[in-house]
């Protein structure tokens, strides 16, 4: 239990004649080569809400999964209500009561809100399914925990908050007492999410315990009773939500001082590297409501244009657009002044587009590749990597070892294959292939999207030593003080339009959650 | 990273090894079922390379096989299933033995005759895989249907052609194109000891070969081809066009499938197309290409097999073994191989991923967990 930065107001849980609702001790899970878990202690006093922080990838998600039977443990004991258990099955979690709400909702999107709630464990009568019952039963449960939400609609006209709801509805059906969220907040926008620790405080006074786990401290600290300390695989301390910061609790999970997104003095010039003007991108649905209408943006070099947005509203679709992955229907797009609108992909990364993209296994890497093959991949018609139709393996390589330095990509060599490395080197490899040769504009799509603290603020000033030598940068972000911390300008896109223009220097998390949902208006928004 | 190169290439040995050893166990035990003596079959089935014919025979068509198999990896390199091989060289083969067999050739020098020929016989290889290249990227027809019915179609197209009204000769009882007349063929060599001379389409396999490799690991072209393979949304957002990626792959694939019949056009003692030239080499080609995993030199090993296996068919007749039992030893191996490879791939990233997390731990024990 050591901890660089003192830890901040060690709590001992108090002890308690009853039991803890569920009481980890010296969990350890090994996976081949590393070490996910060890040593995990953890106590969870029943009828509260526990908060499990700590970075991506420090091990929040592999304990959750052993708690919630997806693997065993190695070495250690789980202890539910003061009796020892081990699971081999999600289904015997579930029997004690245990129920998890993934980040990921895993709902069917053609069946209503109960079907999908039933599902896996129908009620029965007489052989045929119960509908009655069941939604009786559904109907009830939302009233009891404040989880209103119409049991006949169909899931695809929900909004996501409400679509949280049945996710936790379907554990509640279940039996659950003991609720895991995994990120529940991840997907949601600040209006939504306080909507959800409003029914999380209900489901607390009715008697639940919630193990909630994130890595936005904000929230941790005013829904939390108790807050663990993940780093690195182990449990590293406890706070109290009362009485620690943000930045001592940020402190504790790095295990040293922490980055902040932040710009330095203005670049920004007069010269517009990216002009877009009128630009529309038809859905693929023929005959469909366009998926991008009338885009107009300017971005100068110099500066990082920010764009906020509620996940797909248009974000994925504008940057295909300006990088020519999916053709445009209308408008026009300007490079330094040149029509690049119906040039190849090929083409614009050749007039000195980079592109961090937002998959990056997906779309960044080639996983089963080496690291000099990711390198010349995007690039493999330009210098260093090629000249005329020949690879230049020699200089490829040669360049991916300057990036490998430059940029800090913990590797033992770059041969390894990409897929080897951790998802924060793996950007880090990204980042440096992106801004070399040069480029005038760079498209950033989530740039520090599940990487670690160290490679995000790593990425943070590369952008910012970029900008500073004149390049501009569309920055789209999940994460919104990165977008108001390492922009120039914000514009929000709602439904395929960008609205309003921000100063970051004045907005307010709560004023662009209002913009990316609509003013606030979330419900209307999502079922038109 | 020491000693990794050698665990690579023992790595990449062990799943074909050990689905021949696999394959081996299993004839044993069906041989041993239907009272054979394993020892006396895989006895017979080795003495027969002690005459010169057979090891002669078994490079010539390790040869015919590489080449099938060089085209269908084409394809597999970027996950395009041109199982079309078939139809486009036996089109092809035809094709050219029609144009080499022509009067007005008699006039032309040997050399340029020859590179008419080959070059007929790619254009047409191409021009048929490139008729399902074009049906994929304009109309999203999948490959895999599309080729097997232009290999039916091709069946059908040859039969049409191969007739006097059209473009063949009857000579006895025997229908063909009309014979290559001296100066059309290509030389071959003559060993001491044995009927069947040694095929200088040999050489076209080495050479294809040796182009595929440079291609692959050296040029542009290469390299997008593989990227397309490993991650088609990967080149996407790279700028590779994947349309042009697979209409150029189905061309390369189909102009290479043209080539499978030239050492038996050019060398073989007929001299011309007829309905003995020997068929189903394109299926062949997608087992030896798999055996060898699309590698320039492992599909070397592959197609020797192959043919070493086939060659030696005929002698397990002698000890009273039907030689099917090759044909069941093959298909085996393939069935076997698919499913080692894929584990030694998911043993090797787990074993990559742990090194280099060692790698990293040794040089800075901070960051040991994941």
């Amino acid at each position: 239990m050591s901890s660089d930065a003192k830890p901040p107001d060690l709590v001992m849980p108090p002890p308690e004649d009853v039991p803890m609702a569920v009481q980890l001790t010296g969990i350890t899970k090994r996976f081949p080569g590393v070490v996910a878990n060890s040593d995990i202690n953890i106590a969870v006093r029943r009828g509260t809400v526990h908060a499990l922080v700590g970075e991506n990838g420090a091990g929040k998600s592999t304990l959750m999964k052993t708690l919630y039977g997806m693997h065993q443990p190695e070495e250690g004991t789980i202890r539910v209500d003061g009796a020892e258990v081990s699971f081999n099955s999600p289904a015997q979690a579930i029997a004690v009561g245990i129920g998890m709400v993934h980040q990921h909702f895993m709902l069917a999107d053609n069946l209503t809100v109960w079907e999908n709630i039933v599902l896996g464990s129908e009620p029965t009568s007489g052989g045929r399914l119960d509908v009655r019952q069941a939604r009786a039963r559904i109907d009830e449960l939302g009233r009891r925990y404040g989880l209103m939400v119409d049991s006949g609609a169909l899931v695809e006209v929900l909004g996501v908050g409400a679509r949280q709801r049945v996710e936790i509805l379907k554990v509640l059906y279940r039996g659950a007492k003991i609720l895991i969220l995994d990120e529940p907040t991840a997907v949601l926008v600040p209006q939504e999410v306080d909507e959800l620790f409003g029914n999380l405080r209900e489901l607390k006074a009715e008697g639940l315990t919630i193990i909630f786990i994130s890595h936005k401290l904000d929230e941790v600290r005013s829904i939390a009773d108790d807050i663990t300390v993940i780093r690195r695989g182990t449990t590293v301390g406890t706070a109290d939500p009362r009485s620690v910061t943000n930045r001592q609790l940020a402190e504790m999970m790095v295990g040293s001082a922490l980055p902040v997104p932040e710009l330095r003095e203005s670049t920004v010039t007069e010269r517009v590297v990216l002009q877009l003007a009128g630009v529309s991108v038809a859905g693929s649905v023929v005959g469909g409501r366009d998926v991008l209408s009338d885009i107009g943006l300017a971005i100068h070099a110099g500066e990082v244009l920010g764009i906020a947005g509620v996940e797909g509203n248009g974000q994925a679709e504008l940057v295909d657009a300006i990088m020519g992955i999916r053709p445009i229907a209308g408008g026009s797009i300007e490079l330094a002044g040149k029509d690049i609108g119906h040039l190849s992909t090929s083409a614009r990364r050749e007039s000195g587009v980079g592109f961090i993209p937002e998959d990056r296994q997906r779309q960044g890497l080639i996983l089963e590749g080496s690291l000099w093959e990711n390198r010349i991949l995007g690039h493999q018609t330009r210098r260093p990597s090629a000249r005329g139709f020949l690879l230049d393996r020699a200089a490829a390589k040669a360049d991916t070892q300057r990036i490998v330095e430059t940029f800090d990509v913990r590797t033992p060599g770059i041969e390894v294959t990409a897929a080897s490395l951790s998802g924060g080197n793996q950007q880090k490899l990204i980042v440096g292939r992106e801004m070399s040769e040069d480029p005038v504009l760079l498209i950033a799509s989530h740039p520090t999207r599940g990487v670690d603290v160290g490679a995000q603020a790593a990425i943070w000033e590369h952008l910012r030593m970029a900008r500073a030598v004149g390049l501009a940068v569309l920055l789209i972000s999940a994460d919104l003080e990165e977008l108001i911390g390492m922009s120039d300008r914000l514009t929000v896109i709602l439904r395929g339009r960008l609205t309003g223009a921000y100063d970051p220097r004045t907005v307010t998390t709560e004023q662009l959650g209002a913009a990316m949902t609509g003013a606030g208006d979330e419900h209307v928004g999502e079922v038109a | 990273m020491t000693g990794s190169r050698g665990r690579r290439i023992l790595l990449g040995a062990a799943a074909p090894v050990g689905a021949l050893v696999f394959s081996l166990l299993i004839t044993s035990l069906l041989l041993i079922a239907t009272g054979h003596s394993p020892f006396e079959a895989f006895g017979a089935m080795a003495s027969a390379f002690e005459r010169v014919r057979v090891i002669l025979g078994t490079i010539n068509q390790t040869a015919v096989f590489y080449l099938s198999a060089v085209a269908v990896a084409i394809g597999f390199k970027m996950n395009l299933f041109n199982i079309g091989v078939d139809g486009q060289y036996r089109l092809a083969a035809m094709m050219s033995a029609v144009v080499a067999g022509a009067a007005f050739m008699d006039s032309l020098p040997s050399f340029l005759r020859i590179a008419i020929t080959l070059l007929v016989a790619m254009v047409v290889g191409a021009s048929w895989a490139g008729v399902a290249a074009l049906l994929k990227v304009t109309r999203g027809v999948s490959e895999v249907i599309s080729t097997i019915m232009l290999n039916a179609i091709a069946t059908f197209l040859i039969a049409y052609l191969l007739t006097p009204q059209m473009l063949a000769v009857l000579e006895g009882n025997n229908i063909s194109t009309p014979k290559i007349t001296e100066g059309g063929q290509l030389p071959v060599f003559q060993f001491e000891g044995s009927t069947t001379p040694l095929y200088s389409g040999v050489f076209l396999a080495v050479i294809v070969g040796v182009i595929y490799a440079l291609v692959l690991s050296r040029t542009v072209f290469g390299f997008s081809l593989k990227a397309t393979g490993m991650s088609e949304t990967a080149a996407i957002a790279s700028g590779i066009s994947v349309k042009k990626m697979i209409v150029s792959a189905m061309l390369l694939s189909g102009a290479v499938a043209g080539l499978v019949g030239m050492p038996e056009l050019l060398n073989g003692s007929a001299a011309s197309y007829s309905l003995n030239f020997p068929t189903g080499i394109g299926f062949t080609g997608i087992a030896i290409a798999l055996l060898g995993r699309n590698h320039p030199v492992g599909m070397i090993f592959s197609a020797l097999l192959w043919a070493a296996l086939d060659s030696s068919a005929n002698a397990l007749q002698g000890v009273g073994v039907p030689r099917e039992l090759v044909t069941i030893m093959q298909g085996v191996i393939v069935l076997s191989v698919v499913v080692a490879y894929e584990f030694v791939r998911r043993y090797r990233l787990v074993l990559e991923a742990r090194d280099v997390a060692r790698a990293l731990a040794a040089r800075n024990p901070q960051e040991a967990t994941l």
